[in-house]
């Protein structure tokens, strides 16, 4: 970045930087322990049941001959080496496939060309399908596809499949979620040292539950469908350590665009970036899979925070399987590390057209938008919304500009509905948007984050300014490509929506 | 490789899957190239005037191409394009494993690029294919989502082979994994000294790029490791050839 962008200084909150062959934190977290969930064993389709994987050794912390990073321990005991470094290809076994409408067909497709029509799939409880992306659309083509995906569930006897029947209305199907990241972690599918594969870029939000989890394309799939492993390279890591209190109008989402701003869109390719510091301790899960969400933004292979009690706590009435978490050793070795003082970190934004285009969002105050976009896997969750909510309430105002909501999921629509913003006097999220005069929450799914058929909710079909809680703003991204996409948090989204400008959010928080 | 690229067309000369590989097919670990370095670059406008795509007496190959290369006129694009220009998301609802929606696919390939950064569309209006056989990129090229409609798309519309500066790693990956396009890295920055419609010749073997438009020649990064995947066709082929997965 242009040192002019961030001022006084572009890094002045960014302590250290240095290139290290290890990083001293305690060697006490190498320990692993196996965690046992209270969920209750039960056979509906919202619990997640995988039998225990007992035929795959985990790797203890006395087998490691070299120290080794959190990711580098996931493809260890995956792939059934007791060492591993960066650069080697393994074969890895998979826990959890995930696909969803746009790239399950053709992962299908291939599935059936060269396994064979009437082949199994290697585990049919540990293939999760999503409809998400294009739900709520005429477009026949996108119609169709969920059906291939109902038919090959129904072939299969695929376990978790969380179907949409009737497009009329949402809530008519109790099985439908929404968008597939955000539904990966309500419904248990994501675990703490195991290996989570999508056909979805944004798969990496899972490693905000310290396990390995990354993007794969429809062939990929296809041969993981058939054969429950797949060929993975073992990548460096980078360590990110956020240190210091995180200020009451920021959220995740700067954290992250901040890190991306520093290293480029291309800084982390093919590297994990592991999350460590007083300051990711303090984040819930929500705000944890935000930050890992976005590591695709900056090239990242995958994202990852250590697992811990916030971590088994949220997983304690999602899961029954039994996980193993791991941690980097001691005496790991990081290809970089960096190191952030978050509590003199400011509210950002990055501007069009690129993730790492970072700027203050006091500095763009001059830069009038069209529209508010709150939603998608990045910023469309349930403390997303009450992040939102809690901007408004504060300013008392109604919106300048029209103000999209989107809620990721069936659950985060019914928590915007129910659930009471603090120091409201009992109002819910809905209830203050709609004082605010935001549009009414829309069906949840991807919505128009990666634009979509021509008529899907919010898409951007005229060349308009939006500020938006999603994940990427390259040319067209949320449909038309002269649009122009301000990347931002929450706060920063409702806050421009007041003032029908890039605002930063202490104008109304403070 | 994939049978698309082995179909002759005007533009495009394949005229061999040959390639030898520095890693034997029964290795048990395959090792692709290892990105490293990276330079920031925040734009994504990169506006090329088109030189003349008619070859000069002095651009005429010397030779025929060699058992190992690609020929053709390449198109010329700049840093970070990402999947959403190579083939915008309301395209995505065609099923790249169904032929007839395959084709449709290559029809839209980078139909996602700005205007006014590339006022030479990448596929003349009514047409099915492009004119363009061989992309020339800056850094990070396929950046963005893992959706393999991208190389797909690609490799639909005629094109055989990508040189980039860098690469993102899943379109890599989905690259080498189906076989629709050949992934190239430049040593040096190809992109700035190359336009849309010069007539080039991609020799694998020799790993370099020649310019025969401006009698210019640069020198390739080498395959590496990934090539016994690329040879095999695939994962699919290059796993039954290391019977990971029994043969069809």
């Amino acid at each position: 970045m242009a040192s002019s962008t961030i001022a006084p200084t572009p890094s002045s909150f960014f302590v250290d930087k240095k290139d290290l062959g290890f990083s001293a934190f305690p060697s006490t977290t190498s320990q692993i322990s196996i965690h046992k969930c209270k969920k209750p064993i039960s056979k509906m389709i919202v619990s997640v049941m995988a039998p225990q994987q007992s035929e795959r050794k985990p790797a203890t912390s006395g087998s490691v001959k070299t120290a080794m990073t959190l990711t580098e321990k996931i493809f260890s005991r995956a792939s059934e080496k007791p060492q591993l470094s960066p650069g080697e290809n393994v074969w890895v076994n998979v826990d959890i496939l995930m696909t969803h409408d746009v790239c399950g067909p053709g992962s299908i497709g291939i599935f059936k060309k060269e396994f064979g029509e009437n082949a199994k799939v290697w585990n049919r409880e540990k293939i999760v399908i999503i409809p998400d992306h294009y739900i709520f659309t005429t477009d026949e083509r996108a119609n169709r596809n969920v059906d291939i995906l109902r038919d090959f569930c129904q072939e299969q006897n695929i376990k978790y499949f969380y179907d949409i029947k009737d497009l009329s209305n949402f809530k008519a199907n109790p099985d439908y979620k929404g968008v597939c990241h955000v539904a990966l972690a309500q419904e248990g599918h994501c675990r703490p040292g195991e290996v989570l594969l999508g056909t979805d870029s944004h798969t990496c939000t899972a490693g905000a539950f310290g396990q390995f989890a990354t993007g794969i394309g429809n062939t990929d799939a296809g041969f993981v469908l058939g054969a429950g492993k797949l060929l993975l390279k073992v990548p460096p890591t980078l360590r990110f350590v956020m240190d210091g209190e995180m200020p009451d109008y920021l959220l995740a989402k700067d954290l992250i665009l901040q890190i991306i701003g520093e290293i480029s869109v291309a800084g982390a390719t093919y590297k994990s970036m592991e999350f460590i510091g007083t300051t990711v301790d303090s984040l819930s899960m929500e705000e944890r899979m935000t930050l890992c969400n976005m590591v695709v933004e900056a090239g990242g292979k995958n994202g990852v925070v250590p697992a811990d009690s916030t971590t088994f706590k949220y997983l304690e009435d999602k899961t029954s399987v039994a996980y193993e978490p791991v941690y980097s050793d001691g005496q790991a070795s990081f290809l970089s590390e960096y190191r952030f003082d978050i509590s003199k970190l400011e509210p950002l934004v990055a501007k069009p057209h690129s993730p790492d285009n970072r700027a203050l969002a006091r500095e763009c105050k001059d830069v009038k938008i069209d529209r508010v976009y709150i939603g998608s896997c990045t910023g469309g969750k349930t403390e997303d919304f009450m992040a939102a909510a809690k901007v408004f309430l504060a300013s008392g105002k109604k919106v300048k500009v029209p103000t999209f909501l989107v809620p990721a999921t069936q659950k985060v629509w019914m928590d915007v509905y129910s659930l009471q913003v603090p120091g409201s006097g009992g109002k819910t999220c809905s209830q203050i948007f709609e004082e605010a005069g935001c549009d009414t929450p829309a069906s949840p799914s991807c919505g128009a984050c990666l634009g979509g058929p021509r008529d899907t909710y919010a898409r951007m079909n005229e060349p308009k300014v939006c500020v938006s809680t999603t994940n990427r703003n390259f040319p067209g991204r949320m449909g038309h490509k002269e649009g122009q996409i301000y990347l931002a948090s929450p706060y920063t989204a409702a806050a421009s929506a007041l003032t029908g400008y890039v605002t930063d959010p202490r104008e109304f928080l403070q | 490789m994939a049978a698309t690229l082995l179909t002759p067309s005007p533009t495009t000369i394949f005229t061999s899957t040959t390639i030898k590989p520095s890693l034997s097919l029964s290795s048990p670990t395959l090792k692709f190239p290892f990105y490293t370095t990276f330079s920031k670059t925040l734009t994504t406008q990169h506006h090329q005037t088109p030189r003349a795509t008619t070859i000069s007496p002095r651009a005429t190959p010397s030779t025929t191409p060699s058992p190992t290369s690609f020929h053709g006129i390449c198109y010329v694009l700049g840093d970070n394009i990402d999947t959403d220009q190579i083939i915008p998301a309301e395209h995505l609802t065609l099923v790249p494993s169904k032929p007839a929606e395959y084709e449709k696919l290559g029809s839209f390939a980078l139909c996602g690029l700005p205007s006014a950064t590339y006022p030479t569309p990448f596929i003349q209006p009514n047409k099915t294919k492009s004119t363009f056989s061989i992309l020339i990129a800056g850094e990070n090229f396929g950046c963005g989502s893992s959706r393999e409609h991208a190389p797909v798309a690609l490799g639909a519309a005629g094109v055989t082979a990508v040189i980039a500066e860098s690469y993102a790693r899943i379109f890599f990956r989905n690259s080498v994994a189906t076989g629709e396009v050949y992934p190239l890295e430049s040593e040096g920055r190809v992109c700035d000294e190359c336009r849309t419609g010069d007539v080039v010749t991609i020799e694998l073997g020799e790993s370099r790029l020649v310019n025969h438009t401006t009698g210019k020649e640069y020198k390739l990064k080498p395959i590496g490791d990934m090539g016994p995947v690329i040879e095999a066709g695939g994962i699919f082929a290059y796993a039954r050839a290391t019977q990971m997965i029994p043969s069809q």
